[in-house]
């Protein structure tokens, strides 16, 4: 009884599409310390665990002809290893496990948190903006390390009239100041609008239950969008891993070869 | 089920969204170190190396195998070459016998006709010959025919000459 009156105050459908996104410590109830494990801990370690499970523990036969879990590491290696020979060139190659970590991190971080219940590491802009600032500040010494003071010709269009150059130079500084932003925001705003989403037509999908003649029109279609957007997130987790990588061997290669 | 709700909302009572929410930001950037520093040294030490050393076998088995099949295309080839040759000269040599028994047999043939056309021309000389003799046996028949009839007509008519008159008379006559 109480509960009813209850979902009548609130119009009985419950809308907390960001609670998802809590971090809380997996046991206990207290605050959350630098060293608590966490859900977003937990998830982390799973992403581990999946890594492991299928880059060593499925290489680990070594055969010839590929076991099917073996067949998908070696396309995840290829398809990076070709991403940064192709978009950086030879020489961004000793780069590459830098570069495997972090796609093979993200994209498992990604597709584990479409598992209901799930938590998404890469949902919170705390840990994407970790992972694009290791990129920018990596890529930035690293510019000055290989090219010394000629990396700074990366802001200098030289193909530009002379007027214009010093225009350009400076817009050419602040895009490469924002590109950290962008490329943390970009990933995490898509991961955390897509939970989201499925969250509120999640709470639109028990309407049937509250009210039978709205809720017949209402509970099937908001299942049917649940269905969509699992589907259109499960696209998103892939591209968004693949942007963020393919991003970081873009500045890569700015970095090894500023001259435009 | 009322329980949950209850809990649900209150837990949601924290304010915005949980991902500018700084008190947990520490506790996350250390996992995600440490879950990076993790990822980096299992791909680094184990999976990468292992990975490139498959793929490289494979290019390996695939390269020999290809220069092994290659190897057998060829000798493949020699081998259709060789059964071509030997085929062509099975023919040629088959040839040469025929054209040689089709010599041989007209050779034969024709040794044969002139044999023949040799045997005819001697026939036919011979009965030439007899002919002729024939022919000369004949016309000496005649003569002394003619001439014994002379003698008997100018004996008849009453006349007389001499034997060696009427021959030569004959003769003369026979040969005007």
């Amino acid at each position: 009884m109480a509960t009813e009156s209850h979902g009548a105050d609130e119009g009985g459908l419950v809308f907390h599409p960001m609670d998802q996104f809590i971090v809380k410590p997996l046991m206990g109830d207290g605050p959350v310390s630098m060293f608590t494990v966490t859900n977003s801990t937990l998830w982390m370690i799973i992403t581990v665990l999946c890594v492991i499970g299928l880059m060593v523990v499925g290489s680990s036969r070594r055969a010839i002809i590929p076991s099917r879990v073996q067949s998908i590491a070696e396309l995840a290696y290829g398809f990076i290893y070709k991403m940064v020979e192709d978009v950086t060139g030879k020489d961004g190659v000793k780069y590459f496990p830098y570069i495997m970590t972090l796609f093979i991190f993200i994209v498992f971080a990604n597709f584990l948190g479409l598992l209901p219940r799930a938590f998404t590491p890469t949902s919170h802009i705390a840990v994407t903006a970790v992972l694009a600032m290791l990129v920018f500040v990596a890529v930035t010494v690293l510019g000055f390390v290989k090219n010394g003071a000629g990396f700074l010709s990366l802001f200098w269009v030289s193909s530009a009239p002379l007027a214009l150059r010093p225009v350009l130079a400076l817009i050419e500084v602040i895009s490469y100041f924002v590109r950290p932003v962008s490329h943390s925001i970009r990933l995490a705003g898509n991961m955390m609008a897509g939970h989201a989403v499925i969250k509120v037509f999640a709470a639109f999908a028990p309407m049937v239950l509250i009210s039978t003649g709205i809720g017949l029109v209402v509970t099937p279609l908001s299942i049917l969008a649940i269905t969509a957007m699992y589907g259109l997130e499960i696209l998103v987790a892939f591209i968004q891993a693949y942007v963020f990588t393919i991003l970081t061997c873009v500045y890569l290669k700015d970095a090894l070869h500023p001259h435009h | 089920m009322a329980t949950e709700t209850q809990d649900a909302a209150g837990a949601a009572q924290a304010p915005g969204m949980p991902q500018l929410d700084f008190s947990t930001f520490g506790n996350q950037i250390f996992w995600l170190l440490v879950t990076l520093v993790v990822i980096y040294f299992v791909l680094s030490r184990v999976a990468l190396p292992r990975i490139a050393a498959v793929l490289a076998e494979r290019q390996g088995t695939i390269t020999n195998d290809i220069a092994k099949a290659e190897d057998l295309k060829a000798q493949a080839a020699d081998a259709e070459a060789a059964y071509e040759k030997a085929l062509a000269d099975a023919r040629s040599e088959a040839q040469a016998i025929a054209q040689a028994t089709r010599d041989d047999i007209k050779a034969q043939g024709q040794a044969a006709q002139a044999e023949a056309d040799a045997k005819i021309a001697a026939k036919a000389a011979e009965s030439e010959k007899a002919i002729a003799e024939i022919r000369a046996s004949a016309m000496e028949n005649v003569e002394v025919v003619a001439k014994d009839t002379a003698e008997a007509l100018v004996s008849a008519l009453g006349g007389s000459a001499s034997k060696a008159d009427i021959d030569a008379a004959v003769t003369n006559r026979l040969k005007g």
